[in-house]
């Protein structure tokens, strides 16, 4: 009896990953807890080897192996760095966050590399099977992490709210790709393609319904309008470093599985989906932009302010171009490295027995740290899109694409919510610069974590002042 | 009516009562027995469509350890069902509404005419299906079938990190200290001067 | 005359004929329960330096017979408050698997009620469905004694199931096939080929879990007189209580059985391949020295004597030690010997290369 043993190269970094990830859930085992840096040296480590990996092993064409259920291809290349990058960050920012609050253990780290393999998973994900794994991998993970922390009833109520609604989201999903199989008769993406397209034009009652449900399961992961109920309860319940965490790298994920479902797999239902895309858009700028504004927790309302950049990033999807999928990544990416940092200062200004949570805890920033401050001003204006950040190129991108596929009311519709959003992201540069502090000192941070935040808050006009750069990496990605 | 077919109707008839008694008896015991006799069930259907390694596997895996564990869990937290209830009544009608809305949608929409469906060709009688399935896991599913593996093991280690903690001051019994205990540890003998009048 | 028995046999509908095959496997099980609860008796009566009954027939020989006619006519008590149906179900559903996996052991090549191919998996399926009888009658009996067996009960065998799923993982690696008969056929050519030899770690797992798995001495806290009671059965008495009985010798001889075939080559002779081939021709004796189902009985009737012997020999584990054993001993004892075994087998080294 011999086997066929399959392509493994293309799928090194995962494995990479994995080994890794084992390896120090063992080696964690044998630490003391003043050792315990040699673990997060360990993680660092496996992601800055995993991007190292990814690109040794690249190359410009696209390769399918493990019977079509992996591919490794520009995109999923591109995509995997870039979780690697914000992965470390992540890590970074939430070392002495964890310390202070005794939660600095091995199991953050295990989990948090068991969600980067299960992100990996998702943006080479093939077929609906794999698809589907890699995205309950992710999930399984972040469930366990905002439940981390088990002394605070809050965190716990979000790990339940996450874990439920996540699961009923995962049927859905699974329940339409089980229409698709089917159907189809397949369950490897570009085969249902194909068979979409040679029946293009006659789609049957159970090929929609499969696809309101397909659309539904990632409206719900994605936290898109009416499906965001879980968001705000469960970026304010979970850790900082856990929020920081869903927050910044599952919406590359998020965008790689959109592409691969909707833009790959369902290309030729690209009229019906459009129109799903153009509701969930509408209505996720509107609810994320008005509510953000009454919210005095600055956790609650980033949670809000991701909802309607989530209606961004479907804004770019939905145009169904190549420019519009480049458009989406861009913003992406963009988004996830302003969360990261966001959500990175408010680790910065915690400390022992004590959340900078509070938009007041804001207040006369700039008296306390100027340069604090002004990173926290670039994230914001970014956030807002005010130029020349990169925040304003990457919507100014996606409301191109929006345009170009003649959907000009829905350009300025979007244009009126970023305005209203711009009313909330300033208030907080109001509150740094011309409010007066209460008298607290800030925690004195170690140089690495003020080194990574003011090069995340330059980054943002950096890239605003040279976008072509990402500009180019994210239609390279997309492909011609 | 062929035997197959009879004993077909006998196990759906059984499944189905078994479903819907798991979902409306009072006692979640009963409730849980009932689901395993519902999964008892249905491995018995597969079984009858030659697929015996499911089948199998679903009692041995489903029947014999995890409703096992879900029993020890409902005996040990004795569910107050009564306070569960409490809405039921009242939500009946509109939860009724809904489920019939959906029903009649799902009839209209999803029928087996849309699907690929062919009759499972019968099985080579050379090659048991759990030979082929160990084969095609092995070979065509093998990245999927590790990343099952995968999460299996973050769910341990999730299971493991949300549980167990050393919580200081609670009065842990370790019966193998307690054994190890010698007398010495336990008496002291003083030698005291014997009281003076 | 054989001819005209087996046109007779082959006319008969299929129904009866099943019907035929299950009550002559059944009978002589049934049997050998009733005397093995004597030999238990007996065997440990002579460990313990005493006679054991010796009072009803010759040399206590009907001791069993009047053990049941008392049994049976004893008054079924069924507790207040205690969920009937179920309380009643309890026995039936801890005897049920007992007898039903059986179906799938051969006696001889060939010799078996339904040759199927997942029968280990089957074996498996069914001694795990074992403990619901133990769970619902310790639940059903609405009594505290009989709730805690039944929880130590529920634990025990899902920890002891694991590590036997894993030796017999090894068996399945070794033969290539889930089918009993293919398993012992796979051992045949000698008795250095025997599973026990190249399988010992996972043997001795097998029959520890086995031990575990049917509630016996050491392993027996889910009855513990001395703690418990008497455990899950602690509210039955009657034909009631002798149906648990039953299960428990039922599932000892199963066992002791499945361990002869999985590992010690089943009816296949110890003397394959040492003795030349001239000397099986033998009339009678070669009979006796060839393979067949003797050997079988031989092998299984060791195991079940070792049964009785633990119980005489060894105290009661204490409970966490039992999850302790399981857990961190056996489990990882099977992963590391499974792990070698697949070495072995990619080298082709050991019985299976061919």
């Amino acid at each position: 009896m011999s086997f066929p043993i399959p392509d493994l190269v293309p799928a090194i970094p995962e494995m990479f990953v994995l080994a890794m990830a084992c390896t120090i859930l063992v080696v964690d085992l044998f630490l003391k807890d003043d050792r315990r840096d040699v673990t997060y040296g360990l993680t660092q480590f496996t992601l800055f080897g995993a991007l190292v990996l990814t690109w040794i092993v690249h190359v410009p064409e696209a390769r399918v192996t493990f019977s079509g259920s992996f591919i490794a291809d520009p995109l999923s290349d591109t995509l995997k760095s870039f979780i690697y990058v914000i992965a470390a960050g992540v890590f970074l920012y939430s070392r002495p966050y964890l310390k202070e609050r005794g939660l600095f253990k091995g199991e953050y780290y295990v989990l948090g590399l068991f969600a980067v393999l299960g992100m990996l998973v998702m943006v080479s994900a093939y077929s609906f099977v794999t698809l589907y794994l890699g995205l309950e991998l992710l999930s399984l993970c972040l469930y366990a992490l905002v439940a981390f922390d088990r002394d605070s009833g809050r965190a716990s109520e979000a790990a339940m709210k996450y874990f439920i609604l996540g699961a009923l989201a995962s049927g859905m999903l699974l329940y339409g790709m089980s229409f698709l199989y089917g159907l189809s008769g397949s369950l490897e993406i570009p085969v249902v393609a194909e068979y979409l397209i040679a029946n293009a034009g006659q789609f049957s009652v159970p090929l929609t319904f499969a696809l309101v449900f397909v659309v539904v399961g990632l409206a719900f992961k994605l936290g898109a309008v009416p499906f965001h109920m879980w968001v705000p309860d469960v970026y304010h319940g979970a850790p900082t470093p856990v929020t920081l965490l869903i927050g910044s790298a599952p919406k590359i994920a998020g965008f790689a599985i959109i592409m691969r479902l909707l833009a790959d797999g369902l290309g030729a239902m690209h009229a019906d989906w459009q129109g799903m895309l153009v509701l969930l858009a509408v209505l996720s700028l509107a609810v994320g932009n008005l509510i953000a504004i009454a919210q005095t927790n600055i956790k609650r309302m980033l949670a809000y302010s991701t909802i309607s950049h989530v209606g961004f990033l479907l804004l770019g999807i939905l145009a169904g171009t190549q420019e519009g999928y480049a458009a989406a990544l861009f913003y992406t990416v963009t988004y996830a490295i302003m969360a990261m940092g966001g959500f990175g200062m408010i680790i910065l200004l915690s400390r022992q027995g004590f959340e900078a949570e509070n938009l007041d805890d804001f207040k006369g920033l700039n008296e306390r740290n100027p340069w604090l401050a002004f990173m926290m001003l670039l994230l914001m204006f970014s956030m807002a899109g005010v130029p020349p950040t990169v925040g304003f190129y990457a919507k100014l991108m996606v409301l191109q694409a929006v345009v170009q596929i003649g959907m000009t009311w829905l350009a300025v519709y979007a244009v009126i919510f970023s305005i209203v959003g711009a009313f909330y992201y300033l208030r907080v540069v109001k509150l740094m610069y011309f409010d007066k502090p209460a008298d607290e000192p800030l925690p004195v941070r170690g140089l690495d974590v003020t080194v990574v935040m003011s090069v995340n808050g330059l980054l943002m006009v950096v890239l605003g002042i040279f976008p072509g750069i990402l500009m180019s990496i994210a239609a390279l990605a997309v492909g011609p | 009516m062929s035997f197959q077919l009879a004993m077909f109707y006998i196990f759906s008839a059984i499944l189905v009562g078994a479903a819907a008694a798991m979902i409306t008896v009072r006692n979640p015991v009963h409730a849980a027995l009932c689901l395993v006799l519902a999964f008892f069930t249905s491995a018995a259907l597969w079984i009858m469509m030659e697929a015996e390694f499911l089948g199998i596997v679903l009692v041995l895996v489903y029947v014999g350890a995890v409703m096992v564990l879900f029993l020890f869990v409902v005996m040990m937290l004795d569910v107050n069902i009564a306070r569960l209830r409490e809405g039921f009544i009242r939500f009946l009608p509109v939860g009724a509404l809904v489920a019939a809305a959906m029903a009649v949608v799902m009839i209209m929409v999803v029928g087996a005419r849309h699907f690929r469906i062919e009759p499972p060709a019968p099985a080579a009688t050379d090659v048991g299906n759990t030979e082929m399935l160990g084969r095609l896991i092995y070979t065509e599913y093998v990245y999927p079938f590790e990343l099952a593996a995968v999460i299996l093991l973050v769910a341990i280690v999730a299971a493991i990190t949300l549980t167990l903690r050393r919580r200081p001051g609670t009065r842990h019994i370790d019966p193998a200290e307690q054994v190890k205990v010698k007398r010495e540890d336990r008496i002291r003998i003083v030698k005291m001067e014997a009281e003076k009048k | 005359m054989t001819e005209s028995l087996m046109t007779f046999w082959n006319e008969l509908p299929v129904l009866i004929q099943i019907l035929v095959k299950i009550v002559a496997l059944l009978l002589p099980l049934m049997g050998t329960v009733a005397y093995y609860t004597l030999a238990e008796r007996k065997i440990i009566g002579y460990m313990q330096v005493r006679l054991g009954p010796n009072r009803v027939g010759p040399r206590g020989a009907l001791q069993p017979i009047a053990d049941a006619l008392k049994l049976v006519f004893k008054e079924i008590i069924i507790p207040s408050n205690a969920s009937r149906l179920l309380f009643l179900s309890a026995p039936v559903l801890a005897f049920a698997p007992a007898l039903a996996a059986w179906a799938v052991v051969p006696f001889d090549d060939g010799m078996v009620l339904a040759d199927i191919n997942a029968g280990l998996l089957y074996i498996l399926a069914l001694t795990s469905l074992g403990v619901y009888g133990v769970i619902i009658a310790g639940w059903a009996s609405n009594s505290k004694y009989a709730l805690l067996g039944a929880m130590r009960s529920a634990a025990q065998i899902v920890s002891y199931e694991i590590a036997m799923g894993f030796a017999l993982v090894g068996v399945l690696m070794a033969s290539g096939s889930l089918n009993l008969g293919e398993i012992v056929n796979a051992q045949g050519g000698g008795f250095w080929n025997w599973f026990i030899v190249w399988l010992f770690p996972l043997f001795l797992v097998y029959v520890i879990s086995g031990v575990a798995e049917t509630n016996r001495s050491p392993f027996d806290v889910v009855e513990g007189e001395s703690e418990i009671v008497a455990g899950f059965h602690v509210e039955y008495s009657g034909m009631a209580f002798a149906v648990f009985f039953l299960a428990e010798y039922a599932n000892m001889i199963l066992i002791s059985a499945l361990t002869a075939l999985l590992f010690l080559g089943g009816w296949l002779s110890p003397l394959q391949g040492i003795l030349p081939d001239a000397a099986f021709s033998l009339p009678v004796i070669g009979w006796l020295l060839d393979s067949g189902i003797h050997w079988l009985l031989i092998k299984t009737a060791f195991f079940m004597f070792a049964f009785l012997w633990y119980r005489a020999t060894f105290p009661r584990y204490r409970y966490d030690q039992i999850m302790r054993l399981g857990w961190k001993v056996l489990i990882p004892v099977t992963i590391v010997w499974i792990f070698v075994e697949g070495v072995l087998v990619a080298l082709k080294i050991g019985p299976w290369s061919a």
